[in-house]
């Protein structure tokens, strides 16, 4: 083992196809054109000494230490910021070099404290080792005089020094080490793109500033932690680093919050995590990060994990701690006694996005080998089920077109019902940078996300459309393109079939679908959505990123057909800076749908009443399969609460707070004689559960996750599982106890025989994985190295098909009693339902859930900031706290659901798309009126939480 | 730094200045010049309503005003007066000339007199080498300081 450590080259690589020799210090070097010498010279292994350089963020040239000799060049220039060219000559150490350089450093520690010895960055700073690199061994200047070290000179106060910086909960800003490089100002711009450090003053007065002149955490920080991995002092460093101290060993694995799915380097000393640090070789986020899985690792050693497993027989009762085998043959026993009681299908299983393919595939097998049906689903049922039916129905596959790389190749980027700044920050700091480069961006949300207009960023269009009229939108625009005749038509007769294309332009093409005819039913003018089209259209590579805001509708798989309506009729597919991307929400959620948690789909989106599939998983297995479809979620909480459906094996899921019509989803679970929860934490569900198996973080497991990308990273393992086992031995110990005989030794097997059945994985293996780094499916014979951009030369289902999208409204309308939409969504420092990011201290930066509300709006109702208020729907109804903004049109009100408290699904509705049941998170009629505190509701739910979470203490012997 | 949120009525005036230069290639050097023409100093208040509107974080905004020392954070007196501190000056007593206008005025530099009078401001290099020591009065250049010259600008901000 040993720490990871990755070759800081100094400059970025130059994208050059033309080569370029020189010679640095008597070896030839052959790189691109543009490349900087200092990075040259680091190829050769050449370390020319510097500060202010490091490979993230462009050049600089201010800390004067990496200069070098060129011959036939006079003076000494900077290494870093001086392109190479054919046949130069380089001497980066001569005699006047040295001079030079010692000089310079004798300038930079004469203002600095000598503290290394107790310093936090000792062993990994690099102004100690540039210190040792130039042989500084005196300072002849002193360390009297004007300094920004010492908070007093002969006793009076130096107002040079700045106290340290603390308010962030993950890092410190100490000033008095600050070496004014600007590696955190820049990294802040152009790597993560907030633009929230600065270099105030000048001169000897020049300090970083974290906004105009504040605290980290009342800037516009969004601690990403890109300022501190940038730093080559102690000036910005972790408190954890702080508070252990340096590591000696890291392990690469990957993130386990969103879709983006980046890899870390969990840099650990002994089984103690020091800290995580985005891995450069990442191909998903390429060395960067977001505060979450940067920082919020925290809620894997929580004191509220439980780590025994627990029964009751009645979930009134309190809960008992018992061994796991007590745990598990009572649940074999329970599920056999349903099933015998019952029939065989009134048991089922839900899986994780949250676990590995590895577990998620033995969830389901689990499900389909020994309870004998297919009673499997997923909480992608509630996210992106309608990206799989309507890419597979126009496409022939149901996952993104392209790779992240490929944002650097766009032109016009569409963002559509995703807020990619919150919910995938690191893919969103990607975006930026390439909207900077010049890129154009069009975004379709309703409310005026960060996207929208930040720093340096600016949509061309912003279609603010009302929640639910996404088809017709995406219709008008298809109206554009088709009737003034901006469509690719070589693409089209190419490859999608033709005559279908001439019925679906038929169809935009009536005059109900203009844009005019639709402004009055969305509220985006007509001229707006004419100019969007056309931007699309003509604008170059044109790539759509869309996220929940247009799957979670009553007609979300017609609004994703609609957008790869456009796509194909666009030509934009099928090559790098286009496509069709959903963003994904979980970390693994792409996974757990491949690997075949539907419950009318087998691994690789095979249907289940194919004889030839069934055969393969028949003769492995050794069991029948069923050959009809088996219950999705919301038909197992009905046939719940019809008494025909008995037990749910939850693993990784709080389908209490994330899913749709909160009280619904109790009544079914109530309704249940043995609900199984797998999970870290007693979990909104673990209150109707009759037994715990306690469940094991992404530190504690091997295995992979396949992110948004299509892309299978591994996760590996980095300390013993607290609870004691991997989920997937415990799903295997619970087959077992079932009485299905599996033997796996490592998750290696597992996806051996992942790969085995399933074509577009038959190429992965650990080994493979362990080579490559990482592999996007399908990876196969056909594409042994992966597939980081589909349809390359033809759609996977062979001609793109068009498929009519006919605008239906929702039935949840506004009226007289609900006169406002509510819409719901992510915030940056919380994660999902909450239960981890809740349990870290990222509780800083959003400690409640708050209702947006318009000003005006709230005007009406006599509603200031901050405001206690009721909201209501037809479904139920919960209070929070109002923010007013202007973020959100009139008319529509947003929230987030991060905290159990809120609960803003108990006012969700449970309408849901026409084909595959994902419910309309998105759209709910509701009315906002002022309020004194909780809702009756949320005490009874307050007060049963309590009651369901206690647990029976041993009596003390 | 202050960042309360602006008033409406200093927002509006604020706005209105910015409104006038934001359409310029290279907007915020004029904007804060408008500004400071406007207010006689770069309200902190003014920081986020110019960042708003040029698309820019605070932190940019702030990195600039605090670049230039011509910028003021607060109030200058009725009268500014900047002595050159600059080498050219220096060598021809410039120093002892700032001795003794520090000393008949009774504040030192970035320091304002107690009466509001005047602002005593230190600056490097007025491009008037030729006639150093020099001073400016009020945007009004003063060559070839010396005692008596002292002594008309003492009278003068004192007036």
């Amino acid at each position: 083992m040993g720490l990871v450590h990755e070759i800081d080259y100094g400059t970025p690589a130059s994208r050059s196809d033309k080569q370029v020799t020189l010679t640095v210090d008597g070896f030839s070097v052959t790189v691109p054109e543009g490349t900087s010498i200092m990075r040259a010279s680091m190829e050769a292994g050449i370390q020319v000494p510097k500060l202010c350089a490091t490979d993230m963020v462009d050049a600089f040239g201010s800390c004067r230490l990496c200069l070098v000799e060129i011959e036939g060049r006079a003076g000494t220039p900077a290494s870093c910021t001086t392109p190479v060219a054919p046949g130069m000559v380089v001497h980066t150490q001569t005699s006047r070099l040295k001079d030079i350089r010692k000089g310079v450093m004798e300038l930079y520690i004469s203002d600095h404290p000598l503290d290394c010895l107790t310093c936090a960055a000792n062993g990994d700073c690099e102004l100690q080792d540039m210190a040792g690199a130039v042989g500084l061994r005196d300072v002849r200047y002193g360390y009297e005089g004007d300094n920004h070290v010492r908070a007093k000179n002969d006793g009076a106060a130096n107002f040079k020094w700045m106290p340290k910086d603390e308010s962030n909960p993950y890092f410190t800003y100490d000033p008095s080490k600050c070496i004014v490089c600007s590696r955190c100002v820049r990294a802040c711009e152009e790597v993560q793109g907030t633009f929230a450090l600065t270099i105030e003053g000048r001169g000897f007065d020049s300090r970083v500033s974290p906004g105009a002149h504040q605290l980290f955490l009342d800037s516009e920080c969004v601690s990403c932690g890109a300022c501190v991995q940038a730093c080559p002092t102690a000036t910005l460093t972790e408190k954890s680093v702080i508070e252990i101290g340096q590591p000696e060993h890291s392990v690469v694995t990957t993130c386990a919050y969103c879709g983006v799915g980046c890899s870390f380097k969990a840099e650990m000393r002994g089984e103690e995590l020091v800290r995580m640090v985005p891995y450069k070789d990442g191909k998903a986020n390429r060395g960067h990060s977001c505060v979450k899985g940067r920082f919020a690792y925290g809620y894997a050693t929580h004191k509220d994990r439980i780590l025994k497993p627990m029964i009751r027989e009645k979930i009134t009762d309190p809960w008992r701690e018992v061994s796991w085998e007590e745990a598990l043959t009572y649940t074999a026993n329970e599920f056999r006694r349903i099933q015998y009681q019952y029939g065989r299908a009134a048991v089922g299983g839900i899986t994780s996005s949250r676990c590995t393919n590895e577990e998620t595939y033995l969830v389901q097998k689990l499900i389909r080998q020994g309870f004998g049906n297919n009673n499997v689903d997923t909480c992608a049922r509630v996210c992106h089920s309608p990206t799989g039916y309507g890419l597979g129905q126009t496409f022939g596959t149901s996952a993104g077109t392209q790779d992240f790389d490929s944002v650097e190749h766009s032109d016009v980027i569409v963002v559509i019902g995703a807020n990619p700044a919150s919910a995938h920050p690191v893919f969103a700091s990607r975006m930026k940078k390439r909207i900077r480069q010049g890129a154009k961006l069009i975004v379709i949300d309703p409310r005026r996300t960060e996207m929208v207009k930040s720093a340096h960023i600016e949509a061309e269009y912003h279609l603010a459309l009302k929640p639910g009229t996404n088809v017709a939108v995406m219709t008008a625009l298809a109206h554009v393109i088709v009737t003034e005749g901006i469509y690719d038509e070589a693409f089209i007769r190419e490859r999608c079939d033709w005559s279908e294309f001439e019925d679906w332009a038929a169809f935009v093409a009536e005059p109900q679908n203009s844009p005019e005819a639709i402004e009055a039913l969305c509220g985006v003018p007509a001229e707006t959505i004419r100019g969007a089209a056309r931007l699309y259209a003509r604008g170059g590579n044109g790539a759509i990123y869309y996220g929940l805001g247009v799957t979670e509708h009553s007609q979300g798989s017609t609004t994703v057909m609609a957008i790869a309506n456009l796509a194909m009729a666009t030509g934009n597919i099928g090559r790098e800076g286009v496509g069709v991307n959903p963003l994904r929400g979980q970390n693994n959620v792409q996974g757990s749908c491949d690997m075949g948690s539907f419950p009318h789909e087998l691994p690789g989106y095979r249907h289940i009443s194919g004889d030839a599939v069934r055969e393969i998983y028949e003769s492995l297995w050794g069991v029948k399969l069923d050959n009809e479809p088996g219950l999705r979620i919301p038909n197992m909480l009905d046939a719940a609460v019809e008494g025909t459906f008995k037990g749910l094996y939850v693993q990784g899921e709080d389908i209490l707070q994330s899913d749709p019509d909160t009280k619904h989803v109790a009544a079914g679970l109530a309704a249940m004689e043995c609900v199984v929860v797998h999970d870290l934490f007693l979990n909104e569900t673990a209150n109707y559960a009759h037994v715990f198996l306690p469940g094991s973080t992404f530190l504690e497991k091997d295995g992979t996750f396949t992110n948004a990308e299509r892309r299978i990273n591994r996760v590996r393992r980095v300390m013993s599982p607290k609870n004691g086992y991997a989920d997937w031995e415990v799903t295997q110990m619970m087959a077992q106890a079932m009485g299905v005989d599996w033997n796996y030794q490592h998750p290696a097997e597992i996806m051996d025989e992942i790969a085995k059945t399933t074509p577009s994985f038959a190429g992965v293996s650990y080994d493979y994985l362990e080579k490559m780094g990482s592999v996007q499916w399908p990876c196969n014979e056909k594409a042994p190295e992966g597939t980081p951009i589909m349809h390359i030369d033809g759609f996977v289902r062979g001609k793109g098909k068009f498929i009519r999208t006919e605008y239906v409204a929702t039935d949840e309308k506004t009226g007289p009693r609900f006169p406002l939409l509510l819409t719901t969504g992510r915030i940056l420092s919380q994660y999902n339902v909450g239960a981890q990011t809740r349990r870290t201290d990222n509780v800083v930066w959003h400690e409640e859930d708050r209702l947006e509300i318009h000003p005006h709006d709230a005007e009406n109702r006599g509603l200031r900031d901050g405001d206690w208020v009721r909201i209501q729907s037809r479904a139920g109804e919960t209070t929070l706290r109002a923010l007013i903004t202007d973020r959100v049109s009139p008319g529509v009100v947003y929230t987030t659901f991060h905290h159990p408290n809120t609960q803003a699904n108990v006012v969700t509705t449970d309408f849901s798309d026409w084909a595959t049941n994902c419910p309309e998170y998105k759209v709910t009629a509701v009315q906002v009126a002022p309020s004194n505190g909780p809702s009756d509701w949320q005490v009874e739910y307050d007060e049963q939480a309590r009651q369901s979470r206690r647990i029976t203490l041993e009596a003390a012997e | 730094m202050s960042l309360q949120p602006a008033s409406t009525e200093f927002a509006a005036r604020a706005k209105s200045v910015i409104d006038e230069y934001k359409g310029l290639e290279g907007p915020l050097l004029p904007i804060l010049h408008g500004l400071q023409e406007e207010f006689g100093y770069v309200p902190g208040e003014s920081v986020p309503i110019i960042a708003e509107t040029l698309n820019l974080s605070r932190a940019e905004v702030h990195g600039v005003i605090t670049f230039y020392h011509d910028y003021r954070s607060h109030p200058a007196g009725r009268h500014a007066l900047k002595v050159c501190r600059a080498e050219a000056c220096q060598s021809m007593g410039g120093d002892a000339i700032a001795a003794q206008l520090i000393q008949a005025l009774g504040i030192g530099f970035h320091e304002t007199a107690a009466d509001n009078s005047v602002t005593l401001e230190p600056v490097f290099c007025l491009g008037m080498c030729a006639c150093a020591p020099a001073a400016m009065l009020d945007g009004e250049p003063i060559g070839r300081i010396d005692a008596e010259k002292i002594e008309e600008i003492v009278a003068e901000v004192r007036s």
